[in-house]
């Protein structure tokens, strides 16, 4: 697995604390699979500064943060949020997220390269939640970002990888940069197919903070990731159209 | 004097933004940002604030 800006992670996936029916589920789902980095955001305390109790159960979970810019329309408030987070969080990752579209939350990739040329001049390492889309990629890459974060379906929808045609030739356009399939997954099979063709990673949350059981489903998730990844290191075979016999011919009873 | 804090109106005593945190009793990590402008923490205490301003001060939350 390609390291994350010279971080190189324990295993492939990235798991969102948002949605979880309690703390301690949220807590047993992180511990039990294993995720290597928990995905955080920041909002405004409330009483009784809840963000400090949950900001002291992430820290005992001992596991790489990366924070967001959820919500963000404008480069200035992407910008701003992520300066917000690299104090609170103590870290240079961001996971730049720049929305476009209301109903899909596609992200307004325009905006999205500035954003990150800014947030990388500044010292940010940016992990930027993308299209598949190879010249918005190519523009990334050259504002700075050494991770691409390519949707693959929209955030919550569970739908998988709509478009893997395109993650396959993003795979193949970017062999040296680490790729992160973030948003979309609905399961295990999903995230296992992303590492099938060669990404370094997962992001996921609501196919696990929503599920029936979230710790399980985590577990799920990991084995899958982990599955998917070393059956690439494996070389799979190609497709083909015609029968194959695997059982030798040669030495075959005459039966008939 | 008369503020916004994280989109409620306020009447405050404080003259600083250090202030400001401890007059709400708000301690631990938290962000600050006044009138859309981040404000790091070192600048807390010289940072003086104006009637009207809006002041967000933001803390870890869950995300995805």
């Amino acid at each position: 697995m390609r390291p994350f800006y010279d971080t190189p992670l324990a295993n492939p996936l990235m798991l969102g604390t948002a949605q979880y029916p309690s703390p301690a589920i949220l807590a047993r789902a992180f511990r039990e699979s294993g995720a290597a980095v928990a995905t955080v955001s920041l909002r405004r305390e409330g009483a009784g500064g809840a963000g400090q109790s949950f900001w002291q159960m992430i820290r005992d979970l001992k596991v790489q943060v990366l924070p967001n810019t959820a919500g963000c329309h404008t480069v200035k408030e992407a910008v701003t949020t992520a300066h917000m987070a690299r104090e609170v969080f103590d870290t240079p990752w961001i996971k730049l997220e720049l929305i476009g579209h209301t109903d899909s939350l596609q992200p307004d990739v325009f905006q999205l390269v500035e954003a990150a040329r800014i947030l990388t001049e500044d010292g940010f390492q940016v992990f930027p939640y993308t299209t598949e889309d190879l010249i918005v990629a190519e523009h990334l890459l050259a504002a700075g970002c050494e991770v691409l974060m390519p949707w693959g379906a929209p955030i919550g929808s569970g739908r998988g990888l709509t478009n893997e045609y395109a993650l396959r030739a993003m795979r193949a356009a970017f062999p040296d940069t680490p790729l992160v399939v973030d948003a979309g997954i609905g399961l295990p099979s999903h995230a296992a197919r992303a590492m099938e063709l060669g990404f370094d990673a997962v992001l996921l949350n609501t196919a696990v903070a929503r599920a029936g059981d979230p710790v399980a489903m985590a577990c799920a998730m990991m084995q899958a990731t982990k599955a998917g990844q070393l059956a690439h290191q494996a070389d799979p075979i190609e497709p083909r159209d015609m029968a194959l016999a695997s059982t030798p011919v040669i030495g075959k009873a005459f039966l008939t | 004097m008369k503020i916004t804090l994280n989109g409620t109106p306020r009447t405050v005593t404080a003259t600083t933004l250090a202030d400001l945190l401890g007059e709400c009793d708000i301690s631990g990590r938290v962000a600050t940002a006044v009138n859309e402008t981040f404000v790091p923490a070192t600048m807390r205490a010289s940072h003086t604030l104006n009637p009207g301003d809006r002041i967000e001060i933001l803390a870890p939350m869950q995300g995805g």
